[in-house]
């Protein structure tokens, strides 16, 4: 078993096929994706895939500290920001090639027109605990 | 409140029973759960005496009790009726079968180490799901579909063992963290298949996981990095497991018939015997990994060759070794650069370093690299 994180950008990511903003579509079609994503995550806790998911608002702070007894510095949030992240899946796995494949059909979530947007997801492993048997190593 | 760790051992023989007396395997399994989470619950006062006997009663009324919420008057009377007969020669027999249904080959990897750790080892679906992060429901849904996918199996077939030991192995190796010691509840289960079994290879996996348990204390530091074998204070491992482990696999080793739990254990036991890691005996090592290699065909197994290579016979040996596989094969990369680096050559071996590090699959691993990667890249500059 793997678990992958499934990125959906914001910004970052190469254009969708179906590449209409989200606030363009009608409210039928905007209640179907949101449909079709809470579908998608059910079906993947009744095949015991599913491990977490979560959406992130557009706005974000940078941060970072200013020294000791100094309140942190913070910043932007900066509108030129090539990467922006929307949200996120958590999935765990039987391989890699199960974990295209689910990140296959999340792309698909249908969007403007009722069209699958067969947008990019970026899929990511974590990296793991250690094995207790690698051989030479351990 | 009673022992649990000793009603838990009791979990596959309490399901065999229920399953012999007509009960399905999931309903069984579902009846033995409720029945443990009931025997955790009583007080010392309704302290059972025969604790197996009261978790046969209890789970056998679990099992009626859903039984008649669902099945139909005629099919109820028939499971009362039932005629409940279990020799004492019959119970390792259904214990071995329920093995072998729950690591049945139709089930994946995943599905079969979690319906083992509930139907065989006795743990909640809460302590399963926390073991391998991901949420209860989930776990309890990857349970329950395994259950289906086994519905069907017929439990008098016998099984296919090396099945049975893939999954221990993959508890074992790939045990994370939680409540549950899954390396010792591995340990724990490959000790009743090897008793049952009498199976070469499954004394070989036990011992395997004896050796390997015995160098835990000294395998990472209290922050957690890890600690190379050769670096290890020898002082802390387990001598105790290390002699069993030795003794359970001279046994097997005896009986001629070598599998590659064994020759994995074989090399591990060399390990073992080395007061330091200058006095390993390395060269013993590589004919192991000949067995090994000649047993699986394994990468894995001709890149763990190759570093042991490098030790009996020199670094450019090792390498020459390496220069034979796939460069994509995990783990290359960083025995390039250990290789290099016993060779003298330390930039190269820094820059494969920061290479195998970048492309490590656990966060141990890739501090451990960097770690390496840095030390080698301040001794270039002069800093030490």
């Amino acid at each position: 078993m793997a678990k992958y994180l499934l990125l959906k950008h914001y910004r970052g990511a190469p254009a969708a096929v179906n590449d209409v903003p989200m606030d363009q579509w009608t409210p039928e079609e905007v209640a179907a994706h949101i449909q079709y994503m809470d579908d998608f995550a059910k079906r993947l806790e009744s095949t015991g895939e599913y491990v977490d998911g979560q959406a992130l608002s557009p706005e974000g702070t940078f941060v970072r500290s200013d020294g000791p007894g100094r309140p942190p510095v913070t910043d932007g949030p900066f509108a030129e920001t090539k990467d922006l992240i929307a949200g996120w899946m958590v999935i765990d796995v039987d391989s890699y090639e199960r974990a295209l494949e689910l990140a296959g059909e999340l792309s698909a979530a249908p969007g403007a027109g009722g069209e699958p947007i067969h947008e990019w997801l970026e899929l990511r492993p974590f990296l793991t605990a250690p094995p207790t048997i690698t051989g030479c190593h351990g | 409140m009673v022992d649990e760790a000793l009603l838990r051992g009791l979990t596959p023989t309490v399901i065999a029973v229920l399953v012999r007396r007509g009960a399905g395997f999931a309903a069984a399994e579902d009846a033995v759960q409720e029945a443990l989470i009931e025997a955790v619950r009583v007080g010392p006062e309704d302290r059972p005496r025969d604790p197996q006997g009261w978790l046969i009663t209890v789970a056998w009324r679990k099992f009626l009790d859903a039984a008649r919420a669902e099945a139909a008057r005629r099919q109820r009377e028939d499971l009362i009726h039932a005629e409940p007969a279990p020799g004492p020669g019959a119970a390792v027999d259904d214990t071995l079968r329920l093995y072998f249904l729950c690591a049945h080959p139709s089930l994946s990897p995943a599905s079969a180490v979690a319906l083992t750790l509930r139907a065989v080892g006795g743990l909640t679906t809460r302590q399963i799901a926390e073991a391998y992060l991901v949420p209860e429901a989930t776990m309890a849904q990857r349970i329950s579909r395994a259950k289906r996918t086994v519905a069907g199996v017929r439990f008098t077939r016998p099984g296919d063992l090396a099945t049975v030991l893939r999954v221990l192995y993959l508890v074992f190796n790939e045990g994370y963290s939680g409540e549950v010691d899954l390396a010792a509840e591995a340990i724990r289960l490959a000790r009743q298949v090897a008793a049952m079994t009498k199976d070469e290879e499954a004394a070989g996996l036990l011992a395997l996981m004896l050796l390997h348990h015995a160098r835990r204390p000294a395998r990472t530091r209290p922050d957690g990095s890890l600690v190379p074998l050769a670096e290890q204070d020898r002082a802390r491992w387990d001598t105790r497991l290390i002699a069993e482990g030795v003794g359970v696999l001279q046994a097997a080793l005896a009986r001629d018939r070598l599998g590659e739990f064994q020759a994995q254990a074989a090399v591990a036991a060399l390990h073992a015997d080395a007061r330091t890691a200058g006095e390993t005996d390395w060269v013993q090592i590589v004919e192991w990994y000949d067995e090994l290699v000649r047993l699986t065909g394994s990468p894995v197994a001709r890149l763990n060759r190759a570093v042991a290579l490098g030790e009996a016979d020199g670094p450019r040996a090792g390498l020459a070794a390496l220069a034979e596989l796939d460069p994509a094969l995990p783990r290359r990369t960083a025995a390039a650069a250990y290789l290099h680096e016993r060779d003298g050559d330390l930039a190269t071996a820094a820059r494969l370093y920061a290479e195998a590090a970048r492309a490590a699959g656990n966060l141990a691993e890739r501090d451990h690299l960097t770690l390496q990667a840095a030390r080698l890249n301040a001794r270039l500059r002069g800093c030490t």
